[in-house]
């Protein structure tokens, strides 16, 4: 079954609703990239939270002027208006006045949220409210969900991917750069009204498959997800759009075959399984690499530090260092050098020399911005400047003890 | 530690016991790193008692790492601080630490006295009131640095060199044996500098000890007696007629000296 | 408005209300001033997968358990939070929402695929609380305040949010001086010996403790408009810190009584004769206030 759905082979309307959280998936995690260097990631919680008076202000003024009252575009269209004026809150308090962005998203996401609930009570008590089931926004849904209504899902995805593609350039700029996107004739306020726009486009699509509570999963976690994988701006770019593709096609497709479950959880939990993935396993800044790296590091500082020590003839203090030493079989217990020891222990000294040399002069200041305490001169010089720095040590002399 | 310091001899493991049990802040073997590249590299240090000593080095050379590590507010990948002998750890009630103005938010909702009276936290711990002794020492300490008229406007209100004499003032009310300042000349007025050196200035008359992170070459001569000169590694320390010297000055700052020393000669020479 | 009538049905949920109100505004001031604010945030979504668990594990919706379980999740959350940021280099933001939203869904996931129908438990509640349900049966009118056989009908809420409370504000009294020099210049308060990380991991587990003792009563949605709008208002007034806290009391009193006063008698003046979510209208009532603060406050403008 599970396997069907992945496969879009569960019908019209499911292939259509995994279709549409895949490409929100895409649009979200490319979306959310830009927030996330921006670092204002949350502010997409306070925008999802205050989708909800909307929401229920549409059911309320549809129902009253004698529509259907769960028209989706229509619900949308109320939700759009109502996150930003959310937004534009989140914008005045923290730019009027003293208050700091996170205590304004923290201020406006729970009135506003809170609001919402008012309403929603208020619609309960309403002749035709009680079928209303907007209740089914706050955790999402695909169950029982209108073909229109797939449709809507599966183009505003495409919809919002699309103009992420089409603005990318400006908006990678002014997250990674401000000042040179500025310089190079970017307009800041417009890319980032843009991106919000955009923000509140995902979250606005993905309050019926997702949920608005958790909406913000999508903006969120491929994005640091991804992080993990990559140095370069664009690439995380490209890899939130795929994680968050995957997160979206592989928990709608779930969804569908449990159809009891609400959608939104489950598509959270993929994406952070592919998080907790990207944060144990990537290489370079993921953990398993980062744990082995620091160790590896911290030795070789001590292991350093103990053989300058010893070349100069200096007591050794840290049990540590002494006793990678003499793991290394460079020290015996009592921190007198083996012979190996001693031949090191002068190599690094004289590593060392070369090194005061190279960094007092202004011919190798570009060499010496790679000293770190740790590599090796001869990998950063080639063998004829080293010969120039011997020539002004002198002889490497052998460490008497 | 001392079965360590054995393995090099008795003389030896005896005169440096008798040089760190002197010194108010003695720094051995500190390696501080920041994702894997060091900040700070196998630093030893000895700071005299009574004098005045300046932490000098090129931008991102690790002198507040140096002081941060030491007082134990970052984490060192190694090294041992002695105050007097003792683990500096155990020393803290004899020290006063003023940070970086920068490193806090000045919109916070205090006054400036309430400020200085942090200083007086250890005496008067979780719950006893201030005294009257305590509140005009708290004011005292504001009047040595010449702000006794600021006492109850909110720090955010202040300039930049009046926040740094707030945080002198705090560090006064701790009565402390061992000042370490990070910064304190950084972007502040010509006569807040002034006065600030002057504090100083009286605090080694004292006989207490000043250390000082400090970014202007051209006034170490003029106000310090002491230079530690700082980059990533140790390159000199001593007397400043002895250690800040063109060469030592040329291994710290490497090929960016050039400018340095046009600072240097325009206010000694 | 009688005894008979408000005694029963509105003085205990507008007692709890209020308690509740109070207990997360005051460690909402220091968590505002830490710009942690979100904290409270995340700690109130993972309130919910908490409590689903020790429902899990424990078979029952007893309180000890219940409180435990929450508070055992707050501290998960923080513990994850903090790993991502330090070990994932992610920033702290995004580490939050990473964690919130991760830990939520797990809990909504739990609590649809168990068989919770025989207890009161679901995932409305834990949002929006049913505040209005804790009345106190047993009292007949305003007697019933000395009367020894209704006094013991009281909702068992009233005891724990009080009680709450009382430790929160004992707590923050005790901690003032460490908390408010910790919070302002954490370099210097390490060197004064203070041990900050435990002030700040302290100051979060006291928050925990205030949600889930609120939650248990309003839901979680109260809970985050408490931890932020009331000392965020009161910042907006002075620039005295003691006055904040005890300003950021005074408006999340008003905006819990205005709340539930409004809640349950506004419609009738609207001809309708149900009530709305007092919860909800309790934090509407504490924006209005915050946005009342924004635009008049003395101390609204940045001073540097």
């Amino acid at each position: 079954m599970f396997w069907s759905a992945l496969t879009f082979q569960l019908g019209y309307n499911a292939t259509l609703v995994t279709l549409g959280a895949t490409l929100l998936g895409v649009a979200a995690g490319v979306t959310g990239t830009f927030l996330y260097f921006r670092k204002r990631a949350l502010v997409s919680d306070a925008i999802s939270h205050a989708t909800l008076p909307g929401v229920a202000l549409a059911f309320i003024v549809m129902t009253m002027l004698g529509f259907d009252g769960r028209n989706l575009p229509g619900l949308l269209i109320g939700s759009a208006i109502t996150a930003a004026l959310g937004l534009y809150c989140v914008q005045w308090l923290s730019s009027r006045t003293r208050l700091t962005e996170d205590a304004a998203i923290g201020a406006v996401l729970s009135v506003f949220f809170g609001f919402g609930i008012v309403l929603l009570t208020v619609i309960q008590t309403m002749a035709s409210g009680g079928q209303a089931g907007l209740e089914s926004f706050l955790l999402g849904s695909t169950a029982g969900m209108l073909y229109s209504d797939a449709v809507l899902i599966a183009g505003g995805g495409a919809l919002a991917l699309a103009l992420v593609v089409i603005f990318r350039r400006p908006m990678l700029m002014s997250a990674f750069d401000p000042e040179f996107a500025r310089a190079s004739g970017i307009d800041l306020n417009r890319t980032d009204l843009i991106m919000m726009g955009l923000v509140m486009g995902v979250t606005v699509i993905g309050l019926k498959i997702v949920g608005l509570i958790l909406i913000v999963a999508l903006l969120i976690i491929p994005p640091a997800a991804a992080r993990f994988w990559s140095d370069r701006a664009t690439n995380v770019v490209i890899i939130a759009g795929i994680l968050g593709g995957i997160a979206g096609w592989s928990g709608a497709s779930l969804s569908a075959v449990a159809p009891n479950l609400p959608t939104g959880p489950i598509i959270v939990l993929f994406a952070f399984a592919l998080f907790a993935a990207s944060m144990l396993l990537a290489p370079g800044r993921g953990l398993l690499m980062s744990a082995l790296n620091h160790r590896r590091f911290q030795r070789a500082v001590h292991i350093r530090q103990g053989l300058v020590s010893l070349a100069q003839g200096q007591p050794i203090y840290e049990p540590l260092t002494l006793r990678l030493l003499q793991k290394a079989g460079l020290a015996r217990a009592d921190g007198v050098p083996t012979d190996d020891g001693r031949a090191q222990s002068s190599r690094v000294l004289r590593d060392e020399k070369r090194w005061e040399v190279a960094r007092s002069d202004p011919a190798f200041e570009m060499a010496a911005a790679r000293y770190d305490g740790l590599t090796q001169i001869e990998d950063v010089l080639t063998p004829d400047q080293i010969t120039l720095i011997d020539t002004r040590i002198g002889a490497p002399s052998v460490v008497a003890q | 530690m001392t079965s360590d310091i054995a393995l090099a001899g008795p003389d030896a493991a005896n005169a440096e016991a008798e040089v760190l049990r002197k010194s108010p802040f003695a720094i051995r073997g500190l390696t501080v790193s920041y994702d894997q590249k060091p900040a700070v590299f196998s630093v030893d240090a000895t700071i005299r008692p009574g004098q005045m000593t300046a932490i000098v080095g090129p931008n991102g050379a690790g002198k507040s790492t140096l002081l941060k590590a030491a007082l134990g507010i970052v984490k060192p990948l190694s090294g041992q601080i002695t105050s007097l002998g003792r683990p500096l750890a155990q020393e803290m009630h004899r020290i006063a630490y003023v940070p970086q103005r920068a490193s806090v938010d000045w919109d916070f909702p205090v006054r400036v006295i309430d400020v200085v009276q942090m200083g007086l936290y250890r005496e008067i711990g979780l719950l006893k009131r201030l005294s009257g002794g305590q509140k005009s020492k708290a004011m005292a300490c504001l009047a040595r640095v010449g702000m006794e008229d600021f006492a109850k406007r909110q720090i955010g209100q202040l300039s930049g060199g009046q926040q740094q004499r707030v945080f002198l003032a705090r560090a006064l009310a701790q009565d402390a044996d061992l000042y370490l300042l990070d910064e304190p000349f950084a972007g502040v007025d010509a006569a807040t500098e002034k006065a600030i050196i002057e504090v100083l200035k009286s605090l080694r008359a004292e006989g207490r000890t000043v250390v000082a992170v400090h970014h202007d070459l051209s006034t170490v001569p003029e106000y310090f007696d002491d230079v530690l000169l700082l980059n990533v590694r140790k390159i000199a320390e001593g007397p400043v007629a002895e250690v800040f010297t063109d060469a030592a000055l040329e291994a710290a700052y490497g090929g960016r000296l050039a400018s340095a020393r046009i600072t240097t000669n325009a206010a000694t020479g | 408005m009688n005894g008979a009538e408000f005694v029963p049905l509105s003085l205990t949920p507008l007692l709890i209300g209020c308690l509740a109100a109070i207990a997360c505004a005051l460690p909402g001031n220091f968590l505002l001033l830490r710009r942690q604010a979100l904290i409270g945030d995340a700690i109130s979504h993972v309130v919910l997968p908490g409590i689903v668990a020790a429902f899990l594990i424990g078979g029952t919706i007893a309180t000890l358990p219940m409180l435990l379980g929450a508070a055992g999740a707050a501290i998960v959350a923080v513990a994850m939070i903090e790993g991502i940021r330090r070990y994932g280099r992610i920033e702290p933001g995004a580490a939050m929402g990473v964690t919130f939203t991760t830990l939520f869904a797990a809990g909504v996931l739990l609590l649809e695929m168990s068989d919770t129908s025989g207890v009161h438990l679901d995932v409305e509640h834990a949002l929006y609380g049913n505040l209005e349900s804790l009345v106190w049966l047993d009292a007949t009118g305003w007697g019933s305040l000395v009367d020894p056989t209704a006094l013991a009908g009281l909702p068992p809420e009233l005891f724990r949010i009080a009680l709450v409370l009382v430790m929160i504000a004992a707590l923050l009294v005790a901690f003032w001086r460490p908390l408010a020099i910790s919070t302002f210049d954490e370099g210097f308060a390490a060197t004064l010996g203070l041990p900050v990380t435990a002030i700040g991991l302290g100051l979060v587990i006291v928050s925990a403790l205030a949600a889930v003792a609120a939650f248990d009563a309003v839901g979680s949605i109260i809970v985050i408009a408490m931890f932020i709008c009331p000392p965020a208002a009161a910042r907006l007034m002075t620039n005295r810190l003691g006055t904040q806290v005890a300003l950021s009391v005074g408006f999340a009193l008003i905006a819990a009584i205005l709340g539930f006063v409004l809640a349950g008698y506004g419609p009738r003046w609207f001809g309708s004769i149900h009530a709305v979510s007092a919860a909800g209208m309790i934090a509407t009532m504490s924006g209005v206030i915050l946005a009342l603060a924004a635009l008049f406050g003395p101390a609204r403008a940045r001073s540097t």
